[in-house]
């Protein structure tokens, strides 16, 4: 590494005065240089790098001040070796050669301190990955200064409508690369911003989120004033008793309820036979209007275009009309379900295999609005909460609606209602859709973004209520 | 790693920081995993770094960085009060915090055997070994088993003069076995669900679980599941299992008394509390029997929320969280201290890790050993569900509705153990559950379970906490509401 001078390190701190991460991003060619020397110090039969480096700054609000504000960069070194058939991971955030040695010998010593595992495939050679391009260097960019001027608006709004806001406003950028001995190099970038906001009454709170790659797509000040809106309109929530009601769930309800099936389509959940779609695959287990696909080159989807061990991502539909087709496959899995592999495998080693991470629906074309104006009776559902599994196989989740739940009478929103429990088959419910939105890039807090639409349900069971 | 400490809160200083705090923490950790007779997981991993806390213009500022040369330093210095001076922008007063005195020590936790010095073949073998008797028994279509090691090595130094320098020694390991059948999957796990059981102690800790001697048997319960009777949809009474108790004393009473919570700091995602300041001292949380502690200290045990300091270089200390069933403590911190009219922190502030900010955290909240005898308690009981290890578990963003569902379940009739009953569930209302109690067991059957999961804080932080707890009885209690259709 070059050496610091008195120099170098007050440019770094006027920088970082200024706002600007404290030390930018390693650049690709910096972390290949970096895999490269491992590649070299190792010994193992097959030695596989993984480098990650990350720049991450995150503005918390809460009582309408700033009460936490952070930044951080780590950078993480991987290093798998295949020893005799066996294979280990060690890694470390240290970049000296004694520490790029040490995490190389580690992951040697590991694979050897095991039973042979004749499954065990080669690494990879050299792929051919599609280019994506996922970086924004305003994002990448961004300073303290620039969140906060924003926080301080949506405070304002708040305080001005005699409420309290609470959030995030974050942004950050990273770099990872993936190589080995057999000649394979995979580099993704990417840029990540978010912004999040709850705006509270003394008894109603309205919620709000947004994330992008790129930071000039989120405008907090729209979504704090849909939060604010949604806390006023749901004022003095009155009580509802449980039953099965048909449900209007936003885009941000659907998915965290969806997300809950995303491990469900990897072949090794079918094979070690914890999958809900276990003897269902081929057979008409939703509705007509469910089409699923995992798409990570999808516009509105972020992720690297290749997996855990350098095979490139493939678009697979997973649910058609109804039924689901596929499954998604490492390459050691594809090998003993007689498939191909697809793309979503893990890092080795690991039990879990595979999964699909970038989930996106068919939609429909029906606004929230046409759902509200149809319904005779019913919930409408901002955002749900703490959402668990109750039954593996027939997919019950439990969980609580939070920030803005409504009445729905009439064709109109009628107001607040107090918050409640549900109990629902994601399967029942999924084979109940009446009406769907277009599908969109929803954030949620349960699970990893997706693109999913609103929709509108028939037969929703809540089974309880809360106080509040 | 002091000598980077000191360079920061010096730099800090320099740059117009009122207050610093510096963590350098090094950590060390390996999993294991196996599945079904091989090798899942094995990674060994370490990772260096600092986290830099500082109040410049009346605001706080955190960064933190891995690059730890005297350039990485000074300029994570330099942003944390940068950070801090843009905070300024969004303030309505100044941070002040309660006083503390400056400590330097030196501590680490107590342990028999370095698990980083036990053979990876050896703990790999007891993995196989325990995977072997589990799918020994026909019907178990998946048999998982986990080990974990951590070793937390870190000081902090502050503005104030404490130089703190604290090793922590974490184990933790378990087993599950799943069987599916028909439409039906069903498992068994132990010592514990999602992870097994995890504490502040060496690889003595793997030992005495004897995964292997407890392999064959929850095999046979994940089968005979299948043929259980299924919990009914009534109000009855419930006794729970100590390690369920225990996930009920983390959600339904941990969680509500986090400072931050109330103060609604967290209102955007873990959500507040049904806690507000005015309930203190005056609610009625539950039970005359029922006593709950937040107990820091190594004389408490060896929980996942043991330590000598939090990581704001507060000492450890038991604070009285619900005494004869009356509400009578928060968890808080320097900052929010004031706000419940104490003088000083019960010192609660943890991190995961260098990279992150410390926040209000659960250290070991547990709930005191009652006086029944385990035995006596089955037969003093006339009907009941005894329900035992976590499936799931979900509750409001003021913690006040809950509902938790167990992996098993057995009838108890005429003080007498019967059938086995499957996936049980019971839900209610914190405050009216816990004044349900009649019956907590004595300290024989009370162990200090150790949560290794649980998320709070944006960006999102995982932390170990501890959680003493016996077999206790519950009356008129919701029960099978999961399930009802």
């Amino acid at each position: 590494m070059k050496r610091a001078t008195k120099k170098s390190i007050s440019r770094r701190i006027r920088q970082a005065e200024a706002g600007a991460p404290a030390l930018p991003l390693l650049t690709a060619s910096e972390l290949k240089s970096i895999a490269e020397r491992i590649l070299k110090l190792s010994n193992a039969d097959e030695t596989e790098v993984e480098i990650d480096v990350t720049t991450d700054a995150l503005t918390r609000f809460a009582n309408n001040i700033i009460h936490q504000n952070v930044a951080e960069q780590v950078l993480h070194i991987s290093v798998r070796a295949v020893m005799d058939s066996r294979t280990a991971r060690a890694t470390t955030n240290k970049t000296d050669e004694e520490s790029l040695r040490r995490v190389a010998a580690a992951a040697e010593r590991l694979a050897l301190h095991q039973p042979k595992n004749p499954g065990l495939l080669p690494m990879l050679g050299a792929q051919k990955i599609p280019k994506m391009d996922r970086f924004f260097a305003d994002t990448a960019e961004a300073v303290p200064q620039e969140r906060a001027r924003a926080v301080t608006r949506v405070c304002k709004l708040a305080e001005k409508n005699k409420q309290t806001a609470a959030g995030i406003f974050s942004s950050g950028a990273m770099q990872t690369v993936l190589a080995n001995s057999k000649g394979l190099f995979a580099h993704h970038e990417q840029t990540r911003s978010e912004f999040s906001v709850t705006i509270l009454e003394p008894n109603s709170s309205g919620w709000a989120k947004a994330n992008s790659p790129n930071i000039r797509d989120l405008d907090p000040d729209r979504l704090a004033e849909r939060a604010s809106g949604k806390a006023a309109d749901s004022r003095q929530p009155r009580e509802l008793p449980p039953g099965h009601y048909t449900t209007i769930l936003e885009p941000s309800a659907v998915l965290d309820m969806v997300g809950f099936l995303f491990y469900d389509f990897a072949g090794t959940a079918v094979l070690d036979k914890r999958s809900c779609f276990n003897d269902r695959m081929g057979k008409k287990v939703f509705g007509e209007n469910i089409t699923l696909w995992d798409d990570v080159y999808h516009p509105f989807q972020l992720g690297a275009p290749y997996d855990g061990e350098g095979v490139p991502r493939q678009k697979v539909l997973l649910v058609d009309r109804g039924v689901p087709k596929n499954l998604v496959y490492s390459r050691a899995t594809a090998k003993k379900m007689k498939a191909k592999p697809t793309g979503h495998g893990f890092g080795l080693p690991n039990e879990y295999g595979e999964a699909p991470t970038n989930l996106v629906f068919a939609g429909g074309d029906k606004s929230l609005d046409e759902m509200i104006r149809s319904t005779q009776r019913g919930i409408l559902v901002t955002r749900l909460w703490y959402i668990r599994e109750v039954d593996p196989y027939e997919k019950i989740l439990t969980g609580m609606t939070r920030d803005a739940t409504f009445l729905v009478e009439k064709g109109k929103v009628a107001g607040g209602i107090r918050n409640l429990r549900f109990n629902q088959s994601i399967l029942k419910m999924l084979s109940n859709v009446e009406m769907l939105g277009p599908a969109v890039r929803a954030a949620g807090e349960e699970s990893f973004e997706m693109v999913v639409p609103a929709m509108k349900i028939k037969d929703f069971h809540f089974s309880e209520m809360t106080k509040f | 790693m002091q000598d980077w400490a000191v360079r920061a809160i010096d730099t800090a200083k320099r740059r117009g920081a009122s207050y610093t705090d510096a963590r350098v923490m090094d950590i060390r950790q390996r999993d294991i995993s196996t599945k079904n007779g091989e090798v899942g997981t094995l990674v060994e991993s370490e990772t260096l770094g600092i986290g830099i806390r500082v109040i410049a213009s009346g605001a706080w500022g955190f960064a933190s960085t891995d690059r730890l040369t005297q350039e990485g330093v000074d300029a994570c210095a330099a942003e944390a009060v940068a950070i801090a001076k843009a905070s300024a922008l969004a303030k309505q007063s100044d941070v002040a915090l309660a006083p503390e005195k400056p400590y330097v020590d030196t501590w680490q936790n107590p342990f028999v055997k370095d698990p980083f010095r036990i053979p990876v073949e050896r703990q790999i073998e007891v993995l196989l070994n325990a995977d072997k008797e589990m799918r020994r028994v026909k019907g178990v279509t998946l048999a998982e088993g986990s080990m974990t090691f951590r070793k937390i090595d870190q000081v902090f130094v502050s503005t104030i003069g404490s130089v703190i320098h604290q090793i922590k020694m974490q184990s933790g390991a378990g087993i599950v076995a799943t069987s599916f059948a028909g439409s039906e999957i069903q498992k068994r796990s132990y010592p514990n669900s999602f992870g097994g059981q995890h504490a502040l102690e060496g690889y003595e800790l793997i030992e005495a679980l004897d995964l292997v001697g407890n392999a064959a048997r929850i095999g046979e319960e994940a089968v005979m599941l299948h043929s259980a009777m299924q919990c009914l949809e009534k109000t009855g009474t419930i006794i729970l299992g100590g390690s369920q108790l225990g996930l009920q004393i983390h959600e339904s009473i941990g969680h509500p008394i986090e400072l931050d919570r109330v103060l609604g700091q967290e209102a955007n995602f873990a959500g507040m509390s049904f806690l507000t300041v005015d309930k203190l001292r005056k609610l009625k949380y539950g039970s005359e029997i029922v006593n709950v502690v937040a107990d820091a200290r190594l004389t408490h045990g060896p929980g996942l929320g043991t330590f000598a300091y939090d990581d704001e270089g507060v000492p450890a200390q038991c604070t009285p969280i619900i005494t004869n069933g009356l509400f009578t403590g928060y968890l808080s911190n320097r900052e929010t201290a004031s706000a419940i009219g104490e003088d000083r922190s019960n010192g609660t502030m943890r991190t995961e890790s260098w990279n992150r900010l410390p926040i209000i955290r659960m250290t070991n909240v547990s709930i005191n050993p009652g006086t029944w005898n385990y035995e006596d308690l089955i037969s003093d009981t006339d009907d009941a569900i005894l329900m035992d290890t976590n499936r799931s578990w979900s509750i409001d963003d003021r913690r006040y509705h809950f509902q938790f569902s167990t992996e098993i379940g057995w009838e108890i009739k005429g003080g007498k153990k019967g059938r086995m009953i499957k996936n049980p569930s019971y839900s209610g209302i914190t405050t009216e559950f816990w004044n349900s109690c009649d019956a907590i067991c004595s300290r024989e059957h009370w162990t200090l379970w150790g949560t290794p999961n649980c998320g709070k804080g944006q960006p999102m932080q995982t932390m170990g906490t501890g959680h003493g707890a016996a077999p206790a009885r519950f009356r008129n209690i919701k029960i099978g509401v999961a399930f009802a259709k």
